[in-house]
């Protein structure tokens, strides 16, 4: 199986080849939580994290909301 | 008396915005929010996974989107790009909400806004839709720039963020809300209620708080007394305070019909 790297929120990942956003985020325990995920500084909409797939050296951000002034 | 704060074209009850963190928990948070009597209140976004228990509900369940109207702040953010990159994450997190506040920081020591950063963000954002409530320096023609760029609320500071050292400079307040036709919100450097009252006084259409709340010894209490002293402050305003007579008293009570010395 190949595997790719990429950077999620500043820590690298090694994932497998043609995983697609919607895996990773279920990976990280985040599916069906309210996120918003950014790839490459360009936004991802929730509607296509299925039908987005991750390439190496992908740098991805993934946010919530907390509390703040 | 409909005296409600319009901001971008959306009417508010109350005139006193909260922020929503360094609470002990989201229960301290929720409370204070509730006394505050708040409708904006600001969120921060960040990192999932940063410090957030994966089976603690999160702020947003809390604080539900249908209840309060959020505020996405852009805190932490010292470009106009990641300001910019931080806003259009939070409108897709909260399904295409446009109404933001942007703030683009100077350092982290004083936490004082950079505003030539902030405009460049301004301008960006408001091209991209997004209704900007924005977070200033007391420079007037700083607030007026922002103005014409399309923010629909300029938010100068009283004093530095956090610093509960109150309104430093009323007169460049006061300069600001002469020139402004959007809502001035004072941001950033209220302590205690009278700091709340006072920038009412003045003629600001809002005051927006933290630390003041969240750093008090009994934070729901003191979210109680800021929204009392917002409210007395505008009152106030509206009432129109008496002239100042420097050297000159006037009794309060009549001057005909005191009753008469013993003495000769």
């Amino acid at each position: 199986m190949k595997v790719i790297t990429v950077i999620v929120n500043g820590a690298t990942r090694q994932i497998p080849d043609s995983t697609s956003v919607a895996a990773l985020v279920e990976e990280m325990a985040l599916a069906g939580k309210r996120i918003a995920l950014e790839r490459n500084g360009e936004i991802v909409p929730r509607s296509r994290f299925a039908a987005q797939q991750l390439a190496d050296g992908d740098k991805l951000e993934v946010v919530v909301a907390v509390g703040g002034g | 008396m409909n005296d409600n704060l319009i901001i971008a074209g959306k009417s508010y009850n109350s005139r006193l915005l909260v922020g929503t963190g360094k609470y002990k928990d989201f229960r301290e948070t929720k409370a204070a929010v509730e006394a505050s009597g708040a409708e904006i209140i600001t969120i921060a976004i960040r990192r999932s996974n940063i410090g957030q228990n994966p089976n603690e509900p999160s702020l947003l369940e809390v604080l539900p989107p249908s209840k309060y109207t959020l505020l996405p702040n852009t805190a932490g953010c010292y470009s106009a790009e990641d300001a910019v990159r931080t806003l259009r994450l939070a409108r897709e997190l909260l399904d295409g909400h446009t109404l933001v506040k942007l703030e683009v920081l100077g350092d982290p020591q004083s936490l004082y806004p950079n505003v030539v950063e902030t405009l460049a963000a301004a301008k960006t954002l408001v091209a991209e839709g997004f209704q900007v409530m924005v977070y200033t320096s007391d420079d007037p023609i700083v607030a007026k720039e922002l103005e014409d760029i399309g923010c629909v609320a300029i938010m100068p500071l009283a004093s530095l963020i956090g610093s509960g050292m109150g309104i430093l400079n009323p007169w460049n307040l006061q300069l600001i809300l002469e020139r402004m036709q959007v809502p001035v919100i004072v941001d950033a450097g209220v302590g205690t209620a009278s700091d709340a009252a006072i920038a009412m006084e003045l003629g600001c259409d809002g005051v927006l708080m933290n630390t003041a709340i969240a750093g008090a010894q009994q934070p729901v209490l003191m979210a109680s007394a800021m929204k009392q002293a917002v409210e007395a402050g505008r009152s106030a305003y509206l009432a129109g305070r008496m002239q100042k007579k420097f050297y000159s008293a006037s009794p309060s009570s009549p001057t005909a019909g005191i009753i008469g010395s013993t003495r000769s």
